[in-house]
């Protein structure tokens, strides 16, 4: 049973190093990616957004939504940290 | 840590550095749109001058400085003010956080300043809280 796991966490992680053969050379011009959003942005970013910083133009103008998101999970996390350590004995423990 | 840093000499140093980090960590906020910067970064500067404070000196001078309460109500707050903004966007007639159409000069910029405000306060008062969450727990 131990090799079969084995086997198959072997099995997977070769499928997923051929996946990463696939993918585009970093910084390669001619990827999609490249090709259809990131010209858009530097080209068009500073009219459309009036905005000098391109980072902030996608950040919080044309990716906002996702910094909504962004801003969500590390809401929660506090919130999930302070429901799990926050007991409520905390005054008894600040006088001793 | 509950009594407190003996030296005064440290004390007293990080109570006079924490004014300088906190002016820097609005600087950074406020310029987040037209320089590096922005919302995260600026946040996590100011919520590093009350860590400072809280191992400089004590943890209840920090707590002073900024109640538990003020904290859980900015945790809030932060996420409601960039929520906000967005719906505002939306009843003008406007996408979601589509800033073009909030009635102030230079629209854009007054927006994306909210949501780095936004951001900021959030990103502060969530790592305040995480931090005397965590050197409090018994």
């Amino acid at each position: 049973m131990k090799y079969l796991n084995l086997v198959v966490t072997g099995l997977t992680g070769l499928l997923l190093i051929l996946g990463s053969l696939g993918m585009p050379e970093t910084g390669d011009p001619q990827s999609p990616a490249s090709l259809h959003v990131s010209p858009r942005y530097i080209e068009q970013g500073l009219e459309e957004t009036i905005v000098p910083n391109m980072v902030t133009a996608v950040l919080a103008d044309y990716r906002s939504f996702d910094t909504l998101g962004e801003a969500t999970v590390i809401f929660t996390g506090a919130l999930t940290v302070l429901l799990i350590l926050r007991t409520g004995r905390k005054d008894e423990a600040e006088d001793s | 840590m509950r009594g407190g840093q003996e030296s005064i000499v440290i004390r007293t140093i990080c109570r006079l550095a924490v004014p300088f980090v906190q002016i820097f960590g609005l600087y950074v906020i406020m310029h987040g749109h037209s320089s590096p910067g922005g919302g995260f970064q600026g946040g996590v500067i100011l919520a590093a001058s009350f860590m400072l404070l809280a191992i400089g000196d004590s943890l209840e001078e920090a707590r002073r400085r900024f109640s538990t309460k003020a904290v859980t109500v900015l945790l809030s707050a932060g996420v409601l003010i960039y929520a906000s903004i967005g719906v505002v966007c939306l009843v003008l007639g406007a996408n979601f956080l589509d800033y073009g159409i909030l009635p102030v000069p230079e629209p854009r910029n007054i927006g994306m300043l909210g949501i780095e405000i936004g951001v900021g306060a959030t990103v502060m008062a969530a790592t305040v809280s995480i931090f005397n969450d965590l050197i409090t727990f018994e």
